[in-house]
């Protein structure tokens, strides 16, 4: 690019502003992480110094660990949060196919009828699940959260993919067609492994509000054994409203997982992004 | 007519095979729910048999003085909610893009990951964060003030009715920041060299350029964030119930119509739960957000220029 664009003082003063908004995004997870690792009383002295071999005290964690069943909650975020991700994406990925791939009479108005839901939020529909899901007995149970979270998340997940799969070239699928390939093998053996990238936006888009969602575990799954990491750590602070000790650790133990999640998949969302539909 | 139509296939059992899943999930648990939510608005529980009222829990909303006037405070501290973000989050958002966007830029990554970052956490982090950041018990925001000369400045903002709600929603703005971000750094990446290039031969930079090159090329991304934001607000549950609980204190001032449709749906405290009123309220949340998003599709959208390369 030209030297216009990049003299020194503008590119200092865009530096200035980038790292004082990271500082803002940043400093309330650092506050929260350091000082669930310290003892109570240097929590209130000095609130913004990290800890030393002399505050250091994980008796917050060992609070945590005693009183809520976090492994247990940790368990139910991850079995629905993967649970709701896989079906995602096979079934948004196979309307998707269908979508962009075949001519047939109504497909733009199925794929009208499926971009729906990404305008109206499924949480309005809510009185109606929950007496679906208490008719059929689903009421806290995991598989309720991910039937909802699947049919939440597919809206999106077929257009992104529909509009990515629209990219891959027809040579190379009537070249399968030639040699013999079903449908369903020409689907999962070259199309779907050629829209990678495009899977990982969606997957993040997706994970994202189902492993944060209060809402839904909140109303369909609250009983002990089906509490969500979201859901237990809600509780457990409002319990603990006091023992700032506990309610930091907790606070830290809900962010990590999905702090390490992001920061795996951050590479394959920015890629997804910047190549794809959402553009 | 192609000859491909006149020969009559044979049914083409693949297509339905790919799509039923998709379609049988999405219309039993989100199109089926819906449409359960607004045929269950005209009904009322009368000795315990649903009855069917017409349209008689729409005049209880808006005639009775105790469900209107919360119904009303509700829609208004709502659209507040969405004002904040309209201008807060997203000239930030397109802000960082733009100088994230900036050629050269070093550790260009490592910002996008760390203000992303707020994103990804849940409502229950962000919000006891904050209340705590914002405690006058534990002090590090007034600590924070008075380093920079303004201790004066600072008040229980969370507590006091009249700034509460502004607090929740920059609060809001901070945390999804990153979603306008990262959309209008997608739509400016994909800006063609050639167009900057051209710009930059008649002797348009920076500043300029941004403005009448670069704007109007990503106005359509602006138009997707903007509705997005207001389905995203109008929808917003979490950030409120778990900074303030379902009352939406201080005395209602932040009170949404994600909150008020909470505690008609299932009750709280002194008030009893009634399904059908929830039923209610969510069927006008429905038609406000189905409004908001005609108005976009119709008014703003058809009117944006779209460019191709």
């Amino acid at each position: 690019m030209s030297r216009a664009t990049s003299s020194p003082l503008r590119s200092t003063a865009a530096h200035a502003v980038l790292i004082a908004y990271t500082i803002i995004a940043l400093f309330p997870v650092l506050l929260i992480v350091m000082n669930s690792f310290k003892a109570r009383n240097a929590i209130f002295r000095s609130p913004l110094s990290p800890p030393t071999p002399d505050t250091y005290d994980p008796v917050g964690y060992t609070t945590v660990m005693a009183q809520g069943d976090f492994l247990l909650y940790f368990q139910n975020s991850l079995i629905v949060t993967v649970g709701s991700l896989f079906f995602v994406i096979l079934f948004g990925a196979m309307a998707a196919f269908a979508l962009s791939e075949y001519r047939f009479r109504g497909n733009s108005l199925t794929g009208l009828y499926l971009a729906l839901g990404i305008m109206i939020p499924i949480r309005l529909g809510t009185v109606a699940i929950l007496q679906m899901m208490v008719a059929s007995g689903l009421v806290n149970t995991l598989t309720a959260l991910v039937l909802v979270y699947t049919a939440q998340g597919l809206p999106l997940c077929v257009f992104i993919l529909s509009e990515f799969m629209k990219t891959v070239s027809d040579d190379l699928k009537n070249a399968g067609r030639i040699d013999g390939l079903s449908e369903y093998r020409i689907f999962f053996r070259l199309v779907l492994p050629l829209v990678r990238p495009a899977m990982a936006t969606v997957a993040v888009f997706t994970m994202i509000p189902i492993w944060n969602d209060l809402w839904f575990p909140l109303i369909l799954a609250p009983s002990e054994g089906t509490k969500t990491v979201t859901l237990g750590a809600q509780i457990f602070i409002g319990q603990f409203v006091t023992n700032w000790n506990a309610v930091l650790a907790a606070l830290s133990l809900a962010i990590l997982p999905v702090l390490i999640l992001y920061l795996v998949f951050s590479r394959q969302l920015i890629r997804g992004i910047t190549s794809g539909a959402v553009k | 007519m192609s000859s491909a139509d006149t020969i009559r296939r044979p049914f083409r059992w693949h297509i339905l095979v790919f799509l039923a899943p998709a379609i049988l999930v999405y219309t039993a648990f989100m199109i089926v729910p819906l449409a359960g939510t607004l045929q269950f608005s005209l009904f009322r529980s009368i000795d315990r048999v649903q009855t069917f009222v017409g349209l008689d829990n729409f005049r209880t909303l808006f005639g009775d003085p105790r469900w209107s006037a919360g119904f009303w405070n509700a829609l208004w501290n709502n659209c507040w909610f969405f004002i904040v973000h309209m201008l807060v989050q997203n000239p930030v958002g397109i802000l960082l893009a733009a100088l994230l966007s900036s050629p050269k830029l070093r550790f260009a990554a490592l910002y996008r990951t760390a203000i992303f970052i707020p994103t990804i956490l849940s409502f229950v982090i962000v919000g006891f964060v904050w209340k705590l950041i914002l405690s006058p018990l534990w002090g590090i925001a007034p600590w924070l003030m008075s380093s920079v000369g303004l201790r004066g400045w600072f008040a229980p903002w969370l507590g006091k009715e009249e700034h509460a709600l502004t607090a929740l929603s920059l609060i809001s703005v901070w945390q999804f920041v990153g979603i306008p971000m990262m959309l209008i750094y997608a739509a400016l990446l994909s800006i063609p060299d050639e167009v900057i290039e051209a710009a930059e031969c008649d002797g348009i930079t920076g500043m300029a350029q941004f403005w009448k090159i670069k704007l109007p090329l990503i106005l359509p991304s602006i138009g997707i964030i903007s509705i997005l934001t207001f389905v995203g607000n109008f929808n917003a549950f979490d950030l409120i119930y778990t900074a303030q609980g379902a009352l939406a204190g201080p005395n209602f001032s932040t009170d949404i119509l994600g909150t008020f449709l909470y505690r008609a749906f299932f009750g709280f405290q002194l008030q009893l739960g009634d399904p059908n009123m929830g039923a209610t309220i969510a069927t006008m949340m429905f038609f406000i957000i189905l409004a908001g998003v005609c108005v976009y599709l119709f008014a703003i959208q058809t009117r944006l220029r779209r460019y191709q390369f």
